[in-house]
């Protein structure tokens, strides 16, 4: 490579500095408030509270974690959380991809006025009480169907499969399918799927991370603590303070230790809830990041 | 002459109109399985996103549930003028454009810089590694992000009031203190979206011509200059459209985080519009009230959004739609 034999001069190598420098600074602002978490869900209540662990872990406690694993309705939020998520994730993935796949045909009539409606979409919508309105005549008022579904299907999404497809499946491709007599079915079953895998993989990862995340439908539309995602539960504890359900125990002494251990049972809710999610992503955060690019070269 | 002239092209018109139709109706025909297909997409958003414009009317109405939307009485524009007339107009007016434009002056520089920064980095490890942390924050829910924000910022035992507590300075009630609102609002979106939204200026910095770097590294043009005359000129028309488009949406502040930091104490500065309609309608239950102030707001945003998509067009030549 010529560019390594040419000299740096001293400018560069102080501009170089500075960038890194610099991107050290980013990378230990967005690090640390995460890594502060952490550690602080594996240390002792009583350094946690009184704000002497800074950097390093003190006192090494699993007691966080037992508590918060103790109680039942973290569990169910869970388990709650991963229905909605699978099913809604499924749901939306076909719909996505199916009808982005569709709205990049040329050759289907009345697709430009479709599009267009669907983007209206984006800019303006009917609001909050007229949807929920809809939501209750349809008979979906505190039911698990609505968080399934509602969310799932976003127009944006459908834009970015139509982007992808209409790059990636070229005309010329359907029209030697169809001159061999492929009907639409088996095109669409045995071209254009195993040609969109990228992109189907991008969708699973971003309706999975919308669901897995939501929590406004959840306090709009369901009341039966039953059907309660974690999101909602997390909220209970994290923002508004409440106290984990198997604390309503009459022992005060038990009282009085869910007191002193409420922020190390904040920090372990948090980890216990967005782990996972940190955990896989960097695996697989190209697909994230082909998202953003197919999103970004509009169709 | 001309009559008959006009007579032939009218007939003609006619003939390519109605060839034109059959050759849709042959084309919809063979395509019929496609419209099955697109049909889920097409029935979820009719269900979810006109169905409820329908229901819009009931700004307009004295709406009671017992009466259904159409059995409801008209009521002109008066839920519009409560809420002009409402002493709390202005200040949610204001609380809104503050919270917004405050947080697009912070967040929208920021990945740029970020961008550039990561694409002169030239060992590769490294720079996965600061793009892998840094795009992290993506993945946290707005619930945790808030919680975070409380433990940390707590006055009690939180690590910010801690470091401060070194410096000899007062614990701070960050969170309860009306002042601070638009600053924990808008850093903390930094924080949550400054890695991804660099993501796009990568992209375009891709596109970047490496002999460009190199003729101006012959004319002897440092890192610096390059930066400057190269780098940014490439991605200057992605930031313009980007801009414009935040712009478009600087009446739709998400009620989703505000909601959750909102507390008794900073409400003076933390009451927006969208949190508004959430408490009136679905807490107080004042249906109407709530969607007139709900399309009062997206008119606005609307407006804002086809304006400003008419901007980018013809500074562009490309828009939305």
């Amino acid at each position: 490579m010529n560019t390594k034999k040419i000299k740096h001069s001293w400018d560069d190598r102080i501009f170089d500095w500075i960038c890194n420098i610099f991107l050290f600074l980013f990378i230990v602002v967005v690090f640390y408030p995460l890594w502060f978490v952490l550690m602080a869900s594996f240390s002792d209540p009583v350094y946690v509270n009184n704000g002497s662990i800074l950097i390093i872990p003190k006192g090494f406690t699993l007691e966080g974690y037992q508590m918060v694993f103790g109680d039942s309705k973290v569990w169910f939020g869970y388990l709650n959380t991963i229905i909605y998520t699978v099913c809604g994730t499924i749901f939306g993935t076909i719909v996505t991809v199916l009808g982005g796949y569709v709205l990049s045909r040329k050759d289907l009539v009345g697709r430009d006025i479709i599009m267009k409606l669907m983007v209206f979409t984006m800019y303006f919508s009917g609001g909050t009480i007229p949807l929920y309105l809809v939501v209750q005549k349809l008979g979906l008022l505190n039911t698990r169907t609505v968080l399934i579904v509602l969310g799932s299907v976003s127009v944006y999404n459908l834009i970015i499969v139509r982007s992808f497809m209409a790059s990636t499946i070229p005309d010329e491709l359907h029209d030697a399918a169809t001159i061999d007599g492929c009907g639409n079915g088996n095109f669409i079953v045995r071209v254009v799927l195993p040609l969109s895998k990228a992109v189907i993989a991008v969708m699973v990862l971003y309706i999975a991370v919308a669901h897995w995340n939501s929590y406004f439908n959840a306090l709009m539309y369901v009341t039966d603590s039953n059907k309660m995602p974690l999101q909602l539960y997390l909220r209970e504890i994290l923002v508004l303070s409440s106290s984990l359900a198997n604390s309503f125990d009459v022992d005060p002494e038990l009282q009085e230790k869910m007191q002193h251990m409420s922020m190390i049972i904040k920090y372990s809710m948090i980890v216990v809830s967005t782990g996972p999610i940190l955990c896989v992503y960097p695996f697989i955060q190209k697909y994230f990041v082909k998202g953003v690019m197919i999103g970004s070269v509009k169709g | 002459m001309s009559l008959k002239k006009k007579k032939q092209l009218d007939a003609q018109v006619v003939e390519a109109r109605r060839q034109h139709r059959r050759k849709s109706l042959i084309m919809i025909k063979r395509n019929w399985l496609l419209y099955l297909v697109l049909l889920p997409a097409v029935l979820y958003i009719a269900t979810f996103c006109y169905a409820p414009m329908y229901g819009l009317q009931i700004a307009f109405r004295n709406f009671r549930i017992a009466d259904g939307i159409v059995g409801s009485e008209w009521a002109g524009l008066k839920w519009f003028n409560r809420f002009f007339n409402t002493p709390r107009f202005w200040l949610i007016l204001k609380n809104t454009l503050t919270i917004s434009l405050y947080s697009l002056a912070v967040s929208f520089p920021l990945p740029i810089a970020l961008a550039l920064i990561l694409n002169n980095v030239r060992n590769a490890k490294y720079k996965k590694f600061a793009q892998t942390i840094t795009y992290m924050p993506h993945f946290i829910s707005t619930v945790v992000l808030v919680g975070m924000m409380s433990v940390f910022f707590s006055p009690r035992s939180g690590v910010v009031n801690t470091v401060l507590g070194l410096l000899g300075i007062e614990p701070i009630y960050f969170m309860g203190t009306p002042e601070y609102f638009s600053h924990m609002y808008a850093w903390s979106g930094v924080w949550q979206t400054m890695g991804w939204n660099s993501i796009i200026y990568m992209a375009a910095l891709a596109g970047v011509d490496p002999s460009l770097h190199e003729a101006a590294m012959i004319d002897g043009a440092n890192k610096i200059k390059r930066v400057i005359h190269i780098d940014l000129p490439t991605i200057v028309p992605t930031i313009s459209i980007l801009l414009i488009m935040n712009f478009g949406k600087v009446m739709s502040v998400g009620y989703e985080k505000v909601y959750l930091m909102q507390n008794d104490l900073n409400a003076s500065t933390s009451e927006i519009i969208s949190t508004y309609v959430y408490k009136m309608g679905v807490l107080n239950q004042q249906y109407s009230y709530s969607t007139a102030i709900n399309l009062f707001n997206n008119v606005i945003n609307f407006l804002l959004v086809v304006t400003m998509n008419k901007v980018v067009k013809k500074l562009s030549g490309s828009g939305l739609w």
